[in-house]
């Protein structure tokens, strides 16, 4: 149960860390979401075999975790609930690719460096989509989108998701703190009960994402947040897109770890 | 008295599932009028809240303001001019802040942000939350959130105020300035709640409901002091109208 409320307080986390008024923040929504689409693209356009290259990649998150005064744990957290998945994907690449590679002067199967890479990749998409809407918030990114004209029916369908998301969460809690209330001594919820535990849940759940639906459109909403922020892209927003997309491609281009380790070698032969 | 604000014709409702909930109501609220409705749990009295919204259209009936029938095509139109308090405040907070949850109606009807933070400001200080204005909604105790909820409602300076059960969780003085609030509202209000002492302080006609049907429509002394309308419909005459528990003697009222 305490985990349960603790996902609650995670979830509206990303939410409260939107609010805050960090440098990142402050950088234009669209800017922060094709930075970031840009940086996912070059992440995953590397080659399966190649993991030196995408290590100076990992230069990105700490940036805006630095910049953006965001806290490190919480946000590391809600990586490892993704962790099982990415695992599942990678675990079998070493079981199926078992041809011999020479690194330095020690032979490692191919499947385990396909393995990390997939690690590696998984572990900077996640954290920089999470980054995203730590540093903006899921109603900016909706006005981003809307920005880059995808239909407000997608961004709308988004918005209601991430919303019903939260009302589910706290749904489960207030019913799993009902049922521990009245069945003290019991560890979770008796087999018995999942069905109609469920059942109830996606009534209660959906009923209450209508109610506040229906609230919004109460007040007037008609799809799309109205944010009464200044929306204007300045010359430091597209310098600040400007600087990354030129490291991303440079990255991407050259192998860097590479290059230095090279230089190094070089100095000392 | 104005003119009719709102006239509610013939409204008939049944959830799905058979379950008739509203049935053959007709009453109209002038201009200015502040109304009350009561009646037990399960009366009917959010359902007719929710129809009068255009949340739930009747099966038969109408719903008219300004002589305006309600339909789907004029609902965003009329809907500025209604603001409603929903019984669950949590069902009405849901951006990330209570300041934002407050901006959420006026920004949607297209005001500049200068407008919109003095209606903000404005509607927060009426009901006394204004230290709360940066708080998360869902970190609010169930009285603040009811506060945060209507002052989400009053931010859009609605001409008619719709309320249900505003009361329930508020503390005593919390209730007593929503009270000072709602009287110095001049617009037309209507009011549904079980703190019958509070409809004798804000409202001064009273609608009684009873299985989906007005049972009594009128002054609202004459209707919180008539014991047997009241007992019959599961309510009970406020504790400002009762006699006196120790001596028995009358009230003035
Ligand atoms: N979503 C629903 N589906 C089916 N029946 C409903 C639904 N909501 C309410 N009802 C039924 O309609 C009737 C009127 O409900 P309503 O919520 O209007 O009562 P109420 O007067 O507001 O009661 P309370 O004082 O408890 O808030 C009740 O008998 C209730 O069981
Ligand atoms: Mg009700």
């Amino acid at each position: 149960m305490s985990t349960l409320k603790n996902s609650l307080y995670h979830l509206r986390l990303l939410d409260d860390l939107g609010k805050h008024n960090s440098f990142i923040h402050k950088v234009h929504p669209l800017i922060k979401l094709i930075t970031t689409v840009f940086y996912l693209a070059v992440v995953i356009s590397f080659e399966r075999y190649d993991v030196s290259g995408l290590l100076p990649l990992i230069f990105y998150p700490m940036f805006i975790f630095l910049l953006g005064e965001l806290p490190i744990t919480p946000i590391l957290k809600r990586l490892l609930i993704v962790a099982p998945l990415i695992i599942g994907i990678g675990i079998m690449n070493p079981l199926f690719d078992n041809s011999k590679v020479l690194i330095g002067n020690i032979y490692i199967s191919r499947g385990w460096i396909t393995f990390l890479s997939i690690l590696i990749k998984c572990g900077l998409t996640v954290t920089a989509s999470i980054l995203l809407v730590a540093t903006t918030g899921i109603n900016r990114i909706a006005e981003a989108l809307r920005m880059l004209k995808v239909p407000k029916i997608f961004v709308l369908q988004l918005l209601l998701t991430y919303r019903y998301f939260s009302v589910l969460i706290e749904e489960v809690s207030i019913m799993i703190r009902a049922y521990s209330l009245r069945a003290p001594g019991q560890k979770g919820i008796h087999r018995s009960v999942w069905g109609s535990f469920t059942g109830i849940l996606i009534i209660r759940t959906f009923d209450r994402a209508q109610r506040v639906y229906q609230s919004m459109n109460l007040r007037g909403f008609r799809g799309e947040y109205i944010n009464g922020y200044n929306s204007k892209i300045t010359f430091k927003d597209f310098l600040y897109l400007m600087m990354w997309c030129f490291f991303f491609t440079i990255v991407r281009i050259y192998n860097i770890p590479l290059i230095i380790d090279r230089i190094f070698t070089g100095v000392i032969n | 008295m104005g003119n009719n604000k709102l006239i509610i014709k013939k409204l008939h409702f049944t959830y799905p599932g058979e379950h008739i909930a509203i049935k053959d109501i007709s009453f109209v609220i002038s201009e200015g009028e502040s109304v009350g409705i009561i009646g037990a749990n399960g009366a009917g009295k959010s359902t007719l809240l929710m129809l009068i919204m255009g949340i739930l259209f009747p099966n038969t009936g109408e719903v008219l303001v300004d002589n305006r029938s309600i339909n789907k095509k004029n609902l965003s139109k009329i809907r500025q001019q209604l603001g409603m308090v929903f019984q669950n405040p949590d069902d009405q907070l849901f951006m990330t802040s209570v300041y934002e949850d407050v901006a959420f109606g006026p920004r949607n009807y297209g005001l500049d942000e200068v407008e919109v933070e003095n209606r903000v400001e404005k509607a927060l200080a009426m009901v006394g939350i204004s230290h709360l204005k940066d708080r998360s909604p869902f970190k609010l105790s169930g009285g603040e959130k009811r506060s945060a909820a209507i002052a989400s409602v009053l931010s859009m300076e609605p001409e008619v105020l719709i309320m249900d059960e505003p009361t329930s969780a508020l503390d005593p003085k919390s209730r007593r300035k929503l009270i000072q609030l709602l009287n110095r509202f001049k617009h037309t209000k209507i009011i549904t709640s079980h703190d019958l002492d509070m409809v004798l302080d804000t409202c001064k006609r009273t609608i009684v409901i009873k299985g989906g049907r007005i049972v009594a429509d009128g002054n609202t002394k004459e209707i919180l002091t008539n014991d047997e309308l009241l007992d019959n419909c599961g309510l009970e005459v406020p504790l400002s109208l009762q006699n006196c528990p120790v001596c028995g003697t009358k009230k003035e009222i």
